[in-house]
């Protein structure tokens, strides 16, 4: 266990503002800098685990260590060898992930200005309850926002016929989880994997080469892919 | 060591079926042979070792022991990428299952259904994959040919050539000149040379940079021609010469023993010379007799030769309609197969085939421009569906998360090849 002592050495250390208090500039620039996390983590009222886990009362939790989330063996190695989230370990984390977690399924590259980092980890900082009093983010669970048919939603993958499609996205996406530039997509939960395939389909997600590939599976095969993926484990 | 053509398949049709048929096998498992492993074959192997754990036996035939992906070469040449990471080993093949025999493929018996290898000994299969890649048109530059590939260099397979090439590169004295005698189309990446001038360019820029680029072309346009022209002018004003068909491009000599370069009849001494002939199938395709001209004709539905439904030809060797003979493409095709092949020795599904590619290229450090396309099979060949390419004028934010975005391919693509290395 680590102590408000510890925090606040670390953040002058690293000349942070400490979070909640005072300076909400460097929050809100942290905000800005999250653009690059939402893709993949949540975080604030309601906030679900995506492809990466929720953010909420992160600091001070040991890494892994939320039940309903399938962690990357790295990371449940990282968390067994004792790794706790605070602004040090989180500062070294974000500059570089593979560093530190070699095999984390967190596809990104890291986030090199230093200030940024520290931004981001004020606005983080604001999610979690120790040790200034902020109170834990309202846990009610929220629909994904989309408008897309629940009839598309419920239908049933063929996790066979999700195996051969995933060839064709595995000369890209590797099977395995990793990500060198391009974003891990095994054990996506399945209707965020629906949801976003559909997303990209409808020209509403804006990346030319999957628009492309996702504009001519018909809502069976996503259905299949989703199916696939979502168990997919190196 | 027989050549088999067509015709004598109708001969030998009734005593091929007594020996060998299809599906149930008196004995053992299924055999299949892949010769080349490179984009296609590697994960055309890969493949059927993992999907059909164990009930097909799976041999790949490579002469080498490292692959050298043509794919980022160019980078290499430009000095963004090191020679060992374009390095392969096949490691990880063996460890899923494949069979990998070191040697060259030097005869195909189709009657026999056996693989002659150049080290003794023959193969027999039930379904043989072909992917040997390219090999070059006799003839096709005039004073040009293979004894002459020290002096002027193709780089257009992997490797040593590609070592020689950037080696001439650094040794090109001050204000130097660099010619590239670039190929007709059909051929292997058709951006590639033109990212190979931009990134020479690169190179030159930094470390000589009153050098000049020559390039003489048979085409009258080539691929995203509007997006390496723009990025020419933007990086590397007045270093690239591009002599298109129309300003008699097409009209070229050569002579290695001189270093010169006539172009239209005017004669020019160089530096460097890469000369990337006109290209055809893989030899070995020929000597298995699925050749039509310079490449082999394939059926879009399962990549099998339209000479012989036990064979089955991927990547660049293939002619089989829309598709730009590229790795991702082959890479694509190969899985393709893999499914049809493995249905018809196990009786496992097959899907409809679904084909896609993208290419990606460098025009300078982190400016990244890509095009691609889906595909699917028709009777006739593999036709276009739909695609995309990349925009002249794009931000440079864009253009270095397209960069980005090859370098997670590349690490995809090869994942995908070799499995994944532990
Ligand atoms: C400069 C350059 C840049 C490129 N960039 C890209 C790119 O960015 N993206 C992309 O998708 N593609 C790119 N390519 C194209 C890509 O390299 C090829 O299209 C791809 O390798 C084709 O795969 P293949 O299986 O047909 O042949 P190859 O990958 O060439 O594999 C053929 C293999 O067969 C082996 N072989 C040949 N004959 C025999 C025999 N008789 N017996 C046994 N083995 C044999 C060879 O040793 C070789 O390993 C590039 C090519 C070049 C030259």
């Amino acid at each position: 266990m680590r102590s408000v002592f510890k925090y606040l050495a670390v953040a002058s250390l690293l000349g942070l503002p400490i979070a909640g208090h005072a300076d909400t500039g460097d929050a809100e620039a942290g905000e800005k800098v999250f653009q690059q996390c939402k893709g993949c983590h949540q975080v604030g009222a309601g906030a679900k685990h995506r492809s990466g886990p929720h953010l909420n009362g992160l600091f001070g939790r040991k890494a892994a260590s939320l039940d309903d989330f399938r962690y990357s063996k790295s990371f449940q190695r990282a968390g067994a060898g004792g790794l706790e989230w605070h602004a040090d370990t989180l500062d070294v984390f974000l500059e570089n992930p593979r560093a530190m977690a070699s095999g984390t399924r967190m596809s990104f590259r890291g986030i090199k200005n230093a200030d940024d980092r520290a931004n981001l980890i004020v606005y983080l900082r604001t999610f979690s309850d120790d040790p200034a009093n902020i109170p834990e983010a309202d846990p009610t669970a929220q629909a994904l926002d989309h408008d897309l048919d629940p009839a598309i939603l419920a239908l049933k993958g063929d996790p066979e016929y999700g195996e051969y499609l995933s060839g064709e996205c595995t000369t890209c996406h590797q099977a395995a989880g990793g990500d060198d530039g391009i974003p891990s997509i095994t054990l996506w939960p399945e209707d965020q994997f629906v949801v976003a395939m559909h997303a990209y389909k409808t020209k509403q997600r804006n990346h030319p080469v999957m628009q492309m590939i996702a504009g001519r599976l018909g809502d069976d095969e996503i259905a299949a892919l989703a199916a696939y993926f979502k168990d997919l484990e190196n | 060591m027989t050549l088999n053509r067509r015709t004598f398949l109708g001969a030998s049709a009734v005593a091929a079926a007594t020996l060998a048929a299809p599906m149930v096998r008196a004995q053992g498992k299924p055999r299949v042979v892949v010769i080349g492993g490179g984009a296609g074959g590697a994960t055309a192997a890969r493949y059927i070792a993992k999907d059909s754990k164990g009930d097909v036996d799976v041999t790949l035939i490579e002469p080498t022991r490292t692959y050298y992906t043509c794919f980022f070469s160019n980078l290499y040449l430009g000095g963004i990428k090191d020679i060992d990471d374009l390095g392969h080993s096949y490691g990880g093949l063996a460890a899923g299952g494949v069979n990998v025999v070191h040697d060259w493929a030097v005869g195909v018996d189709r009657d026999a259904k056996t693989v002659t290898l150049a080290g003794g000994g023959s193969l027999p299969y039930d379904k043989l994959i072909l992917s040997p890649g390219i090999d070059f048109v006799d003839g096709a530059v005039s004073g040009w040919d293979l004894s002459a590939q020290n002096a002027m260099p193709h780089a257009y397979k992997g490797g040593s050539q590609t070592e020689l090439l950037k080696a001439q590169l650094k040794a090109m004295p001050e204000g130097g000149t660099f010619a590239m005698v670039a190929p007709p189309n059909p051929y292997r990446c058709p951006p590639g040379p033109y990212e190979r001038v931009s990134m020479v360019a690169h190179y030159l820029k930094a470390n000589n940079p009153t050098a000049k680029i020559i390039v003489a072309d048979p085409k009258p346009k080539f691929s995203k021609m509007a997006l390496f022209q723009e990025g020419w002018n933007n990086h590397y004003a007045g270093m690239v010469d591009w002599i298109g068909e129309d300003f008699g491009g097409g009209e070229v000599s050569v002579d290695p023993a001189t270093m010169t370069v006539t172009i239209d009849g005017e004669e020019t001494k160089v530096d460097v010379c890469n000369v990337i002939p006109a290209m055809k199938a893989g030899r070995i395709a020929e000597i298995a007799g699925v050749t039509d001209g310079n490449w082999a004709p394939v059926n879009a539905a399962d990549m099998s030769s339209k000479a012989d439904p036990d064979i089955y030809v991927l990547g660049d060797a293939s002619q089989q309609g829309d598709m730009p003979k590229s790795g991702f493409s082959a890479n694509s095709q190969a899985k393709v197969c893999a499914n049809a092949v493995r249905g018809a020795l196990t009786g496992s599904k097959v899907f409809p085939a679904k084909f896609s590619n993208t290419c990606w290229s460098l025009i300078d450090a982190n400016d990244g421009v890509k095009v691609g396309a889906t595909y699917e099979a028709t009777d006739e060949k593999i036709a276009k569906v739909d695609g995309f390419i990349s925009q002249t004028g794009e931000t440079s934010d864009v253009r270095k998360a397209t960069y980005e975005e090859s370098e997670g391919w590349y690490a995809g693509i090869t994942a995908d090849m070799f499995g994944a290395s532990v």
